[in-house]
């Protein structure tokens, strides 16, 4: 088990930038998730972490050691690859006992810890299979079992998850849980699935462009998304997003939206009168109400019952916002609804450079 | 879903037309490599002589020079089979895994040396190789097969190291292994088709090259068997029945070579590897 610390990593291909100087220290024992949407870097981050990519500047260390110029066998670091990478022509047992044979282990050590890790990961029966005689969950499994078998100082995870069905992933995502709560491993983990970040990391690290966006805990990054990306990109249904004007009134900020609705803010806010600023509401913070509670009337123009609740769709003020709600009444077709914002539920972005802005005082 | 059996019948009808026609030229080097001379003529188109007998593979085997072209022949195909393939399978895997300056004009060259026709190549071939001994020996023809081989080998080589994932090297890797170990342990015994199909592209290329073997070989203790078949035409006649005999004998290592790399030949040897 091991720190790890990247210190203003880039990379370039070329004249190409895909990875603008990350800096980012990864605790012992830490579960860290880079999420981010395709082309991010996300995975280029991870890849120069396992020495899989060069590192064109900055430094990246393990367990205190830099390892820059270190070939992969010697960062002492397991990877579970998207694709699982499993050697066709060898059975499960000599898939795991691979890097334990390389490192010349003794026979019965090798026995021991293939045993151990197939029944942790409930292969016992396996172990003589080929890989192709397993299916996609047996097989990540199997992929994780090689990574467990030995103990590196770091687990990499490149969107280990990405190639299972919805349920399976579900299932395979409590167990790598419970394997580094019972591990106790460094782990990074690359994922484009937002779910996955959320459940997963103690830290999340939202990337975007090439760039570190936001670095912090799930419900950090949910609660008090630092910049537009993140509070688009964490967060299922999405952020609602409406553009509105800054205005002050009485000592206390109000937005402006489009037909010139205002919509009262926590408090006032460190920006002249007439600013644009984008306001972020969660669905779920969208108060629905039958009509005559008060607040805004509109219609609903599109039910997407969830079970669980229902994604209703609506145009408060000329714009589509989406408000999930748990009472199921309020979900009809063409219904009307009364809709109210509650202002510390509202995210106050500028418009110009996309940053989180919080009431002063 | 059950097919319409006429349909059915056509194709069978259809594959087994073509195997005839493909496979005709065999049969009827088999048919006068058993025809007894005398028969030989006088019985004209007949599909089968009335009469049998092994005489001319007895006296190719017993009084010609056949077995020792034979076993020239062997060992310049066999070796410019496995010299070709171990390079191929090198440059191939450089090709198909690294970036390096100078790699798309590496590629440019290989493919323009097999724009030529060979016959422009003969007069400068035997210029360089006639000062070095190495006309008229086995080593020269082992050279030139080689030369003239490696680049589409590589190619195919490339082609199957393409079909690997690199995830599979990249794990081993980081399991600990070297590149080399990688390449040795994991991605050569996936590759194992390839090796085999290139091994057998290249041994037969050499084994039936006559053009090269014809103007750097003289005499008859380097030719190999494309030349040795030469001898059977004299000046006033041909033997058909030992040409053919010899022809016969001479299809038998091919056969059994690719009898022995068939089973490497069926891909699917990955299947697995990723998700699938």
């Amino acid at each position: 088990m091991a720190a790890i610390d990247i210190k203003s990593a880039r990379k370039a291909y070329g004249a190409v930038n895909v990875l603008h100087g990350v800096d980012l220290a990864i605790g012992d024992g830490e579960f860290v998730v880079l999420v981010g949407p395709s082309g991010c870097g996300k995975s280029t981050l991870l890849r120069m972490i396992a020495g899989l990519e060069e590192i064109t500047s900055g430094e990246i260390a393990i367990g205190g050691r830099r390892v820059n110029d270190l070939q992969p066998k010697d960062r002492d670091i397991a990877m579970v690859f998207q694709s699982y990478a499993l050697y066709p022509h060898m059975t499960v047992a000599e898939n795991m006992s691979y890097s334990l044979k390389l490192r010349r282990t003794p026979k019965e050590r090798i026995a021991a810890a293939i045993t151990a890790a197939a029944g942790k990961l409930g292969l016992d029966q396996l172990t003589e299979r080929r890989p192709k005689a397993l299916s996609g969950g047996q097989r990540q499994r199997v992929a994780m079992g090689r990574a467990i078998v030995r103990s590196p100082k770091a687990f990499l995870f490149d969107e280990p998850l990405s190639n299972l069905d919805a349920r399976l992933r579900e299932q395979m995502r409590v167990e790598i849980k419970r394997l580094h709560k019972d591990l106790g491993a460094t782990s990074i983990y690359v994922t484009h699935d937002q779910i996955e970040a959320m459940t997963l990391a103690d830290r999340i690290v939202a990337m975007n462009g090439g760039v570190v966006q936001q670095v912090g805990s799930p419900l950090d990054l949910y609660d008090r998304p630092a910049n537009l990306f993140v509070a688009g990109f964490i967060g299922s249904p999405a952020m609602n997003m409406i553009p509105a004007t800054y205005r002050l009134a009485n000592g206390t900020g109000v937005a402006e939206v489009a037909g010139g609705h205002r919509l009262p803010l926590a408090g006032s806010f460190p920006v002249p009168d007439g600013t644009a600023v984008v306001i972020g509401v969660r669905p779920e913070h969208v108060t629905v109400s039958p009509p005559g509670s008060g607040g805004l009337r509109t219609g609903v123009d599109l039910v997407e019952p969830t079970g669980f609740g229902s994604i209703l769709h609506l145009a408060p003020f000329g714009q589509p916002i989406k408000a999930f709600s748990l009472d199921r009444s309020l979900g009809r077709d063409g219904a009307a609804v009364d809709v109210t914002f509650d202002p510390a539920r509202l995210h106050v972005f500028a418009e110009a450079d996309g940053r989180r802005m919080d009431p002063a005082g | 879903m059950r097919r319409n059996p006429v349909l059915t019948v056509l194709h069978r009808l259809a594959i087994g037309l073509y195997i005839a026609f493909a496979l005709f030229p065999l049969y009827w080097l088999l048919k006068v490599s058993v025809t007894p001379n005398d028969l030989l003529y006088s019985e004209g188109v007949r599909l089968w002589p009335s009469r049998t007998s092994f005489e001319h593979y007895a006296f190719v085997i017993a009084n010609s020079e056949f077995p020792r072209f034979f076993l020239n022949s062997f060992i310049v195909s066999g070796s410019t089979a496995v010299i070709v393939t171990i390079v191929a399978a090198v440059a191939g895997y450089a090709l198909s895994r690294f970036a390096f300056r100078g790699k798309y004009w590496i590629t440019a060259l290989m493919l323009l040396t097999q724009m030529f026709p060979l016959v422009m190549l003969i007069a400068p071939m035997f210029k360089i190789l006639s000062p070095l001994g190495l006309t008229n020996s086995l080593t020269g023809l082992i050279v030139v097969y080689t030369a003239f081989n490696v680049p589409f080998a590589t190619f195919l080589m490339q082609s199957f190291f393409d079909g690997i994932p690199r995830d599979l090297e990249e794990a081993a890797m980081i399991d600990g292994a070297t590149r080399f170990v990688a390449f040795r342990q994991i991605i050569l015994p996936l590759t194992l088709p390839g090796i085999a199909a290139t091994l057998g592209f290249v041994f037969t290329a050499a084994w039936s090259e006559l053009l090269f073997a014809l103007m750097l070989i003289s005499g008859n203790a380097a030719a190999t068997f494309p030349v040795g078949l030469l001898s059977f035409v004299s000046k006033f006649s041909v033997d058909f029945g030992q040409m053919m005999a010899a022809g016969i004998l001479a299809l038998i290592p091919a056969a059994l070579f690719f009898l022995l790399i068939q089973r490497y030949l069926v891909q699917g040897l990955t299947a697995g590897a990723v998700k699938g």
